[in-house]
């Protein structure tokens, strides 16, 4: 008798947990939205196409990073700051949001697949005000253009 | 959607990049020669070129001419690194500190900002495990952020105090210095001005609004500031002694 | 000679599950401080930017150090060929994997960014002892694994040169990396209570003495746990004559690096600091290092009238280490409280604490960080006496 109530407890137990577990995956839908990335406004395209940057932005950064850090080559092209200052998503206050806040261009797609990132741990998450200017034109070209002559007309004043 | 397995990618990006590279210094070439004619004022770095040993940053720092009670270079650093006392100054960092000096037989003091000396010998990166503290080939020494792991050995070993270590997470930091918990940080001679044609924040606001102490420039160049400045009387380095060779260089200490 | 037996340990007291109950219960909160700190960054603890390594180094280092010293019985017995402390040998080697384990896991879990442990075992700047220390620490774990299985293993016991040439390697090894865990304080330049080729030696001395002792410990506790003598009268007798010359070697470095010092009118200053000056360092250096560590334990090993069997060997051990934990107090925080003297001959001030003693007031968090790497150690020698026959048998009397 003990064997035979031993398997329906555990048998029960199998269903309980199953259905606790069904019924969390349709919360979990709710809990962490899938990643809607918002375009930015100023940029056509990014550096390189969605796809490429989607499976390889990582290794864009990890590799460009070394080269600024130990070579001081930095290329506005592939500067973090670009992808920030590109990437800026406004708040509620008009203000481009930081890392910890759900909106961040970042956030979107890391929170949802679990991937924790620590470059925000250093860098800014968010451009500073002055560069905003900088971003009027269209296209990855201009923009990189244009944040140069910024920075020049930022000198001269 | 999928185009070719992964093995593709590797070949793919790098040609990529050299094109993309590539395109960037034709397309900013024009930009960066309006650049470096306009506001260069230790020579402009191309931005796509890494940096060569032909230049040795330095700087002389004149202390007569340090005001006592004058601490605009480290206003100035912090507003332009984004480190700020937070009220805690055993723990706060500190990348330049103005020190009172006190002669103990006479009792005359004077004062002096002290900061990381980016040594030629650095015994800070001698000793970091992962190589993250280093010298780049122009002579300054950087913490890569990225590999640093905070232990600390590279603070235990400057002979200057130079170092700081961050305690706590921060959350506004300026674009052209990242900083973050748990790693080390130190003067950077404003790396990124410096690579863009400018001269460190200390130096600007110390040559703008206060005595003009501090020269800044190539060492390994006869011609500019600093070694003119340094061809013009005796000048010392601190801790000579220790044989790191500092590139920053005290006058009348 | 009889044939050494070997156990495992098998009865064991309430008393026994008690103790492991305990360590258990510091490791938790050890383990709970190192994810406090890192997720607040170290501003929760005492380290500032004047003294960047506090307890849990000092923890940390004593553990390393005891560990590459408690290979030693072992050692004695395959390279020295002395056959009275063989019985010992595969408890000393557990052990001195055991210590080094808790003492890593406290060095590891009081970085600045302990999830970035993975860079430190990729990327490696060999100029850096750290980075040499990173080798001979996991490499010291694998030969001492490797000796252990020579003693252990049937067939491979069986072989005598296997045995004698791991041995070999093994105590080369540790004195290596004792020479390595002195040199991290011994190479730094810039600072003057440490930059001196006397480091290593002192704590290769130090390696012997605080080795031995935990070694006696764990043998008398498991004595007590197995309700039969261990060690025998004569064993006894030989570990309170090779505590008393190692303690004695310790005392005999530490004068001679402090005299030699002293001598030296540019760093008077500094080692009447530790001498004199620097109240909790001087109180950690004469009460605690010279007396309660060596003088009275050194005191006690000679009286006659004192107890020789376990009871005084516990005693004494057990002053050993607490005079051990005194002197890597005062070598690791005493050596960073003195300031740098950046501009020699001058009296500075700053904002950024030049000139001025370095301040440090241990937290809970760092405290019970470094604690638990002792509770790790004996957690897992007490894992491995009960899986494996570490223990040797009750000793006769008589051979």
């Amino acid at each position: 008798m003990a064997a035979v109530s031993l398997r329906r407890i555990l048998l029960a137990a199998l269903v309980v947990v199953g259905a606790a577990l069904g019924l969390l995956k349709a919360e979990a839908a709710d809990r962490t939205p899938v990643p809607q990335p918002v375009k930015p406004a100023t940029a056509e395209k990014c550096v390189a196409d969605t796809q490429f940057m989607r499976r390889n932005h990582m290794k864009m950064l990890l590799h460009q990073r070394d080269e600024t850090m130990h070579e001081g080559i930095r290329t506005k092209q592939y500067s973090l700051a670009n992808c920030v200052s590109c990437h800026a998503v406004k708040g509620a206050d008009g203000k481009p949001v930081v890392y910890s806040d759900p909106k961040h261009f970042c956030r979107t797609c890391h929170s949802y697949a679990a991937v924790r990132i620590d470059c925000f741990e250093c860098h800014a998450s968010r451009p500073e005000e002055k560069a905003k200017a900088a971003d009027a034109s269209a296209g990855s070209r201009d923009a990189a253009l244009s944040a140069l002559s910024a920075h020049v007309a930022e000198m001269k004043r | 959607m999928s185009d070719g397995g992964n093995d593709m990618i590797a070949p793919d990006r790098r040609a990529l990049l050299k094109s993309a590279v590539g395109l960037a210094t034709t397309t900013i070439a024009p930009g960066v020669t309006l650049y470096a004619f306009g506001v260069a004022e230790v020579g402009a770095k191309p931005a796509d070129q890494a940096v060569t040993s032909a230049k040795r940053w330095g700087l002389l720092i004149d202390i007569n001419k340090c005001p006592p009670g004058c601490d605009k270079c480290v206003t100035a650093c912090s507003e332009e690194n984004g480190w700020k006392s937070s009220g805690h100054p055993e723990t706060d960092a500190q990348w330049i500190r103005k020190v009172t000096l006190r002669d103990p037989r006479t009792g005359v003091k004077r004062e002096a900002p002290a900061m990381c000396q980016h040594c030629a010998s650095p015994p800070c990166v001698d000793v970091c495990p992962t190589g993250a503290s280093f010298k780049r080939a122009d002579g300054i020494v950087l913490v890569d952020k990225h590999i640093c792991i905070g232990c600390r050995y590279c603070m235990m070993a400057c002979p200057y105090k130079a170092r700081s270590f961050v305690h706590e997470e921060h959350d506004d930091q300026k674009v052209e210095a990242p900083r973050g918990k748990g790693t080390v940080e130190s003067c950077t001679f404003c790396v990124t001005r410096v690579d863009a044609g400018r001269i460190p924040a200390c130096v600007e606001a110390c040559a703008a609004k206060a005595g003009a102490a501090m020269t800044f420039g190539d060492l390994n160049d006869p011609a500019s500031d600093v070694s003119k400045a340094l061809a013009s009387g005796a000048s010392a380095q601190i801790r000579a002694d220790l044989g790191l060779d500092p590139g920053v260089r005290y006058r009348n200490l | 000679m009889a044939k050494v037996k070997f156990q495992t340990l098998d009865e064991t007291s309430a008393s026994f599950w008690a103790l492991v109950g305990l360590h258990v219960v510091l490791v938790a909160l050890g383990l709970g401080a190192a994810l406090y700190m890192e997720e607040h960054g170290h501003i929760v603890t005492g380290m500032n930017n004047q003294i960047v390594w506090g307890l849990p180094h000092v923890f940390a280092v004593f553990l390393i150090v005891s560990a590459s010293g408690a290979l030693n019985v072992a050692s004695v017995s395959s390279v020295f060929n002395r056959l009275a402390y063989k019985p010992y040998a595969r408890l000393s080697g557990i052990l001195a994997i055991a210590l080094l384990a808790g003492g890593l896991a406290v060095l590891v879990l009081d970085l600045g960014r302990p999830e970035r442990l993975i860079v430190a075992i990729l990327k490696h700047n060999f100029k850096s002892i750290f980075a040499w220390n990173i080798y001979l620490y996991t490499g010291f774990m694998a030969i001492v694994a490797a000796y252990l299985f020579a003693m252990m293993d049937r067939r491979a016991s069986q072989n005598a040169t296997l045995g004698k040439s791991i041995g070999w390697l093994a105590f080369a090894w540790r004195l290596i990396l004792t020479t390595g865990t002195g040199s991290i304080f011994g190479f730094l330049i810039a600072r003057e209570l440490y930059d001196s080729a006397i480091m290593a030696p002192l704590f290769i001395s130090a390696s012997f003495l605080y080795g031995l002792a935990f070694t006696v410990l764990v043998l008398i506790m498991m004595s007590s746990e197995t309700r039969a003598e261990l060690m025998t009268e004569e064993m006894i007798g030989k570990f309170r004559g090779l505590l008393a010359i190692f303690a004695l070697a310790t005392l005999f470095l530490t004068i001679v690096q402090h005299v030699t010092r002293l001598y030296s009118s540019a760093h008077v200053d500094a080692e009447m600091f530790i001498l004199r000056d620097g109240g909790i360092y001087t109180l950690m250096f004469w009460g605690g290092q010279i007396l309660l560590g060596t003088l009275l334990p050194l005191g006690l090993l000679a009286a006659r009238g004192f107890d020789s069997g376990r009871r005084g060997l516990t005693l004494t051990s057990m002053l050993f280490l607490a005079g051990g934990l005194a002197q890597m107090y005062v070598i690791i925080i005493g050596g960073q409280a003195f300031p740098l003297k950046i501009f020699p001959g001058y009296e500075v001030s700053s904002s950024f604490a030049d000139g001025a003693i370095g301040r440090y007031i241990p937290t809970l968090p760092e405290a019970l960080l470094g604690i638990s790497g002792i509770s790790i150690a004996m957690l897992l020698t007490a894992v491995a006496l009960r899986l494996l026959p570490f223990l040797p048998q009750a000793a006769p009397e008589k051979a």
